[in-house]
């Protein structure tokens, strides 16, 4: 029983883990021999960006504060004094926070979006209707999409980390009484440029898994609107997850060749 | 000319399309009637391979679309095509003639200045005036078969495929769309291949009518042979369907 369990669990795997690469290779094949479709690019950026841009000023705004409260505090009950806050407050956001937390509001805001916008061009045929009328989903769709992940995300992520660090300042000059001076003194002393890449780069990866994830659970979305409804909310579930484990393995890397 | 032979899709080990050879005259509205569920829908979109069906040969024009490896190549052939799909499949995003201006650009070399005369233009000939600016949402069920059918025969395609044209249109409507299938023959000397349950138009229209029972042609003939056909299956599906 059990062994049954698991061998189908290990080919259902296999076969998404398959099919999501045919896509894969589907998008880079029609990138490098299809003109690409700026005004959709375009159009896909602004959306992406514009629709996560509210959320990712509010959750690393409150970020920020919170580091700075938390750290605030601890270090005074530790050392009668406020140390150390914006070091704690710029590298916890620059290098992790701020990518992990952009990329999960992104996923849950434009992803599920995407999802269920090709989810329901699928079951009203207007996938079809692309090669009927000389393109394909792969130009029309992916391509566009993959681009304005890639293009949207890491500039969200540094409006993050500038709202971020902003909003530990103000906790810190407002709760601590730490000078502004202090506060970006412990930032930029101690910040490198290979510590802000070591976040930034990650972004990269997670824009193309939240890509990858909410294009493919909309194109192989089936069973009508309730199939629709089933595919976003595992496109989020799943990117979420993969977002946490891509962390994980690229950080990982990222120390092994030097980029702290 | 379409030369369709030994046609046969398979789904989940069932033959939906079993064996079917058929040719498709220049010029002719073919029909293919026959109950929910038997591969009308299957047998269109095997056409142009939108599916891709186990066995058989498609030669359109002297290409044998099955046998074509490359995606350059099949949409070659696909630009032959013009498809209107069961519920229209218009684009949401965009507005009435941007919808039926969308093919021009990969399937026709006119300037991106000219679309909006095209589309008007189109959809003068289906009978639209004044609604290019309009959103999907605002059409009405007719209205979007009939933009529809406009985007499909925008890029002037040689054949032109109906997915059930009139399904879920009131009877006004149904013919409205029954007249414009006829007329767009007539007038742009299409090749049409229409799917339907509609007995009414198949038996109006046709030049020749197709009856499918599962996954196989029962009888190919005129509509006239095949409202007095001997067949039991078809004078069984035409007579209850009249009913």
């Amino acid at each position: 029983m059990i062994i049954n369990k698991i061998g189908k669990i290990t080919i259902d795997i296999a076969f998404h883990l398959g099919r999501c690469c045919l896509m894969i290779k589907r998008m880079f094949f029609w990138l490098f021999n299809s003109k690409l479709e700026k005004k959709e690019i375009m159009k896909q950026t602004v959306r992406i960006g514009i629709e996560s841009i509210g959320v990712v000023i509010l959750t690393s705004l409150f970020t920020g504060m919170v580091l700075a409260l938390q750290s605030g505090y601890t270090s005074k009950n530790l050392f009668n004094e406020p140390l150390y806050v914006g070091t704690v407050v710029g590298f916890s956001l620059v290098k992790e926070l701020a990518p992990v937390l952009t990329a999960i509001v992104v996923s849950g805001r434009a992803g599920s979006s995407v999802t269920a916008e090709i989810g329901t061009m699928v079951i009203t045929e207007q996938v079809d209707a692309l090669y009927t009328l000389g393109t394909n989903p792969s130009t029309y769709l992916l391509i566009p999409r993959y681009i304005a992940f890639l293009i949207a995300l890491p500039i969200l992520t540094l409006i993050a980390n500038v709202v971020g660090i902003l909003g530990g300042f103000v906790v810190s000059y407002i709760k601590l009484g730490i000078s502004s001076t202090v506060y970006f003194d412990d930032i930029f002393q101690y910040m490198k440029v290979k510590n802000f890449f070591h976040g930034f780069i990650k972004t990269f990866f997670f824009a193309f898994a939240i890509a990858t994830i909410s294009c493919y659970k909309g194109f192989y979305a089936t069973g009508g609107a309730e199939g629709v409804g089933r595919s976003t909310t595992d496109s989020v579930v799943i990117s979420m997850i993969m977002i946490l484990a891509i962390d994980y393995f690229v950080s990982s890397i990222l120390v092994i060749v030097g980029i702290t | 000319m379409i030369d369709i032979r030994n046609l046969t899709k398979i789904y989940s080990s069932k033959k939906v399309l079993d064996d079917i050879s058929v040719d498709i005259r220049d010029g002719e509205i073919f029909t293919i009637i026959g109950p929910s569920g038997t591969g009308k829908s299957t047998f269109l979109k095997s056409v142009i391979r939108l599916i891709n069906p186990e066995y058989g040969k498609i030669i359109i024009d002297g290409v044998d679309i099955l046998s074509l490896k490359s995606e350059f190549e099949i949409q070659k052939v696909r630009e032959k095509f013009g498809y209107l799909f069961q519920d229209g499949a218009l684009f949401d995003s965009l507005n009435v003639w941007e919808n039926v201006s969308f093919g021009l650009k990969y399937l026709t070399n006119i300037y991106e200045k000219k679309y909006l005369d095209v589309a008007r233009e189109k959809l003068e000939l289906v009978g639209l005036k004044g609604v290019e600016y309009k959103k999907i949402n605002e059409l009405s069920g007719g209205m979007k078969k009939r933009v529809a059918l406009a985007r499909a025969i925008a890029h002037n395609p040689r054949y032109v495929l109906y997915d059930e044209p009139t399904t879920g249109l009131d009877p006004i409507s149904s013919d409205i769309i029954i007249d414009l299938i006829k007329n767009m023959s007539k007038k742009l000397k299409v090749t049409s291949i229409v799917v339907t349950h509609d007995i009414k138009l198949a038996l109006t229209i046709s030049s020749r009518v197709a009856v499918l029972n599962a996954g196989k042609f029962v009888e190919v003939d005129t509509p006239e042979n095949i409202k007095n056909s001997s067949n039991d299956f078809v004078k069984d599906f035409i007579s209850t369907s009249f009913i």
